[in-house]
């Protein structure tokens, strides 16, 4: 069995945050239904990236909003917010991502739906809290990222600001939204109580640089300075970057630099007995000269045997050929009600030895309607 | 109350990804006991950044491990293994990052356990799993951003593989495995068994990729294409997605239409009336609202694409987020403070309940300084 099974969650939210919540809670077996606007639905729907549009929608959509239902219904309209009413008396957690003040407006605020339903977990991502100044900004990706100064951890000292290349600050919120709806649904069943649950993606972003940020409140306000040349933390030393080979890249994470410099027989490091912070930009220059002189797999040959953190980088193509890859069976093929068909990616965990897949494909605008009216509200 | 009062967590997790799952749990309310070993207690104690160290232990290791406390017990040492059987069957949950074989040479592996208490939820962090080529491989965060093409999303194209500068396998790894076990708690709420979590670092940093996988493949195999002009900010989005120079620091354009955001910035995008071409000539389009962008102020455009409701907004750095005044009404800082007195600020959990924050002023603890106190309570026979 799964362990939502016979959880029913009604599903406000549109594009990425909040719907990445409730992919999660649909395969760990929640039904999800997903309140779209009739006619043209989540805007995802019509968020287009890369041209790539699979079924007449956009591809983030069928990623996202995969093992759903979807019911079309403009809740705006009196009658129309009697029959959600309905069925949120049926629903064990609602959940969505309007701006602060929209729910509230159409009569749904979490005091108007704990008088249809005292229990229920009532759930809600916002961009930068209910209270603050700033409130009403769009709670985008890059903006949040902007914002909160995480485009200075990536990239090399001289790049200006880098941003992370994929909406991670909405994966954030969303996986934090999940963790609050499970956690609350945990004291319902222990004691039979509702809750509202809140995050924000200003807080999520927070939350995801708490190392950097303790950091910086406790170091003299020093702000986190990237290296010259291959960066990947601001606030490690050598070796911990990617550097280029003769064909290809090698990523080097840990490793004392006198046992890398005897290893890669690279005598130009051995000026640096100890590993010094302060010497990260000369040491990474060495090392990344050195190391274009031979094929990855040469270095890898002497690294991995000396038990040093390294590995090759991949791209899609050469992880999907992978072992290590294939062994975790991490793609599934799901189904459209129209029998479209699309493959894409699992849930990541796994219980009582029991991985989560689901055929059900992401559902067209209103596709499950009828069925919802007459077992919810006639 | 908080959702998970009186609930006993034991951790035997090191470093980040499970300490991080660990320290939410307790934020949520749950009671954390860290399993350390006696004297050197978990490793990130010595794993320092900056050199930044708190007493004993490092800063990195408090920013991850308020909230919890200590029982010191060699797993190798009979005697305290006894003690530490006796603490998992009084226990709720218990975590673990070993390599795959470790828990099971401790006779401490999930069918064991179970024999120990029926209704222990036992949660593992791998790095790859527990088969196959990789199942042995450090389970480390840079290599796994490297190994599972994340390392291609961020930067330029010209620029080869650019990591993102945070843990982010680790950190994201950790927020699944809060979902596996509380999924797992009410699992047990039905069946009043114990259930078995595992999740990777691998698994993990492939979901963050789900719409870039996804994409590549029902795309014939296409492999994420990066701009190649500077402030590039996501490799599927059409112009001007990204962050701009301007006279005085940089602001960040979202999507939005750009012929309108043209005539703003009183840029001529005539020639791009099709909006394919926003992605297959977004290098020239975001080259010309580079140009335009470093003629003025950040303050200066960002108060006129506001206007017009463009989604637009500043580049901070922590110095300039720290004095933004949401961080004090949002109270998005907390203070702890251990058992010799000494304070630190730090952040706190992202989730809110019923309204309230979840804070709490314990800071981490010193290796074993719960020992007694969970004897008494747990461990005497008296």
């Amino acid at each position: 069995m799964k362990p939502l099974e016979d959880y029913l969650i009604v599903d406000f939210s549109q594009f990425l945050s909040g719907p990445s919540a409730s992919l999660r809670l649909a395969d760990l077996g929640a039904r999800v239904i997903k309140i779209e606007k009739p006619g043209t639905g989540d805007i995802c729907r019509t968020l287009y990236t890369s041209d790539l549009i699979m079924n007449g929608e956009s591809s983030v959509f069928h990623t996202i909003n995969r093992n759903k239902e979807s019911f079309a219904i403009d809740f705006k309209e009196p009658n129309e917010l009697e029959k959600i009413k309905k069925l949120l008396a049926k629903a064990d957690v609602v959940m969505h991502n309007f701006r602060p003040g929209v729910m509230e407006r159409v009569g749904l605020s979490y005091d108007e739906v704990k008088k249809i339903n005292p229990n229920i977990i009532y759930a809600e991502i916002s961009g930068y809290g209910t209270k603050s100044e700033l409130k009403d900004l769009p709670g985008q990706d890059l903006l949040l990222q902007s914002l909160t100064a995480l485009t200075w951890l990536s990239g090399n000292q001289e790049d200006g600001p880098v941003p992370m290349g994929l909406s991670i600050v909405d994966m954030l919120a969303g996986a934090h939204l999940a963790q609050g709806i499970l956690a609350a649904l945990y004291r319902k069943v222990t004691h039979n109580v509702g809750a509202m649950v809140q995050v924000s993606m200003l807080e999520s972003a927070f939350d995801f640089q708490f190392e950097t940020i303790t950091t910086y409140f406790n170091d003299g306000g020093e702000l986190p300075v990237r290296t010259k040349s291959n960066n990947a933390h601001a606030y490690l030393g050598a070796p911990y970057g990617i550097y280029k080979t003769h064909n290809g890249y090698l990523a080097l994470a840990m490793g004392s630099i006198p046992v890398l410099a005897s290893l890669l027989k690279c005598d130009e490091l051995l000026q640096f007995p100890e590993n010094k912070f302060e010497l990260r930009d000369e040491i990474k220059n060495i090392l990344a000269s050195h190391l274009q002189t031979q094929e990855t797999q040469f270095w890898l040959d002497i690294l991995e045997p000396a038990d040093i953190w390294c590995a090759k980088v991949l791209n899609y193509k050469q992880l999907f050929a992978e072992e290590g890859f294939q062994v975790l069976n991490f793609t599934q093929k799901v189904e459209m009600l129209d029998s479209y068909n699309y493959k894409t990616t699992r849930c990541p965990i796994k219980i009582d030895g029991q991985i989560f897949t689901s055929s059900k494909g992401s559902p067209k605008l209103g596709q499950d309607n009828e069925r919802i009216i007459k077992e919810f509200i006639d | 109350m908080k959702p998970l009062e009186g609930l006993i967590v034991l951790e035997f997790c090191q470093f980040l990804a499970g300490p991080s799952a660990g320290l939410k749990l307790a934020d949520l309310g749950a009671r954390v006991i860290k399993i350390e070993r006696p004297v050197k207690g978990e490793a990130c104690r010595q794993l320092s950044i900056k050199d930044l160290f708190v007493d004993d232990s490092s800063l990195l290791f408090h920013t991850i491990n308020r909230n919890k406390e200590s029982f010191a017990a060699d797993l190798k040492n009979p005697d305290d293994l006894v003690l530490v059987k006796k603490l998992i069957a009084k226990a709720d949950i218990m975590t673990h990052n070993f390599r795959p074989g470790v828990m099971e040479k401790i006779g401490l592996d999930f069918e064991t356990t179970l024999k120990i208490n029926s209704k222990i939820i036992y949660g593992t962090i791998t790095g790859y799993g527990d088969k196959g080529p990789w199942a042995n491989k450090p389970g480390q965060d840079l290599l796994l951003q490297s190994l599972s093409g994340l390392s291609w999303l961020s930067g330029r194209k010209s620029q080869g593989p650019v990591p993102f500068g945070l843990a982010v396998a680790d950190l994201m790894c950790g927020n699944h495995f809060v979902q596996g076990i509380l999924a797992a708690l009410l699992k047990r709420a039905k069946t009043g068994k114990g259930v078995l979590v595992e999740v990777s670092l691998l698994e993990s940093i492939l979901d963050v990729q789900f719409e870039a996988i996804t994409s590549y493949l029902n795309d014939g195999g296409q492999q994420p294409q990066r701009s190649d002009v500077k402030g590039s900010a996501h490799a599927f989005l059409s112009a001007p997605y990204g962050v701009y120079q301007t006279q005085n620091g940089y602001i960040s354009l979202a999507m939005g239409d750009l012929l309108f955001i043209g005539n703003v910035l009183g840029i001529n995008l005539e020639k791009f009336t099709d909006k394919h071409k926003w992605f297959s000539q977004r290098d020239e389009i975001r080259t010309l609202l580079s140009e335009k962008l470093l003629n003025e102020t950040a303050d200066y455009w960002l108060e006129l694409l506001k206007k017009e409701g463009i989604w637009c907004g500043k580049v901070l750095n922590y110095e300039e987020l720290d004095s933004q005044p949401f961080v004090s009404e949002l109270q998005l800082k907390q203070t702890v403070k251990n058992s010799a007195g000494e304070k630190l600020v730090t952040t706190r959990s992202p989730i809110q309940l019923d309204g309230e924050i979840l804070v709490s002023t314990k800071a981490a603890p010193k290796v074993g300084e719960d020992n007694l106190a969970i004897h008494e309570q747990f461990l005497s026979n008296a």
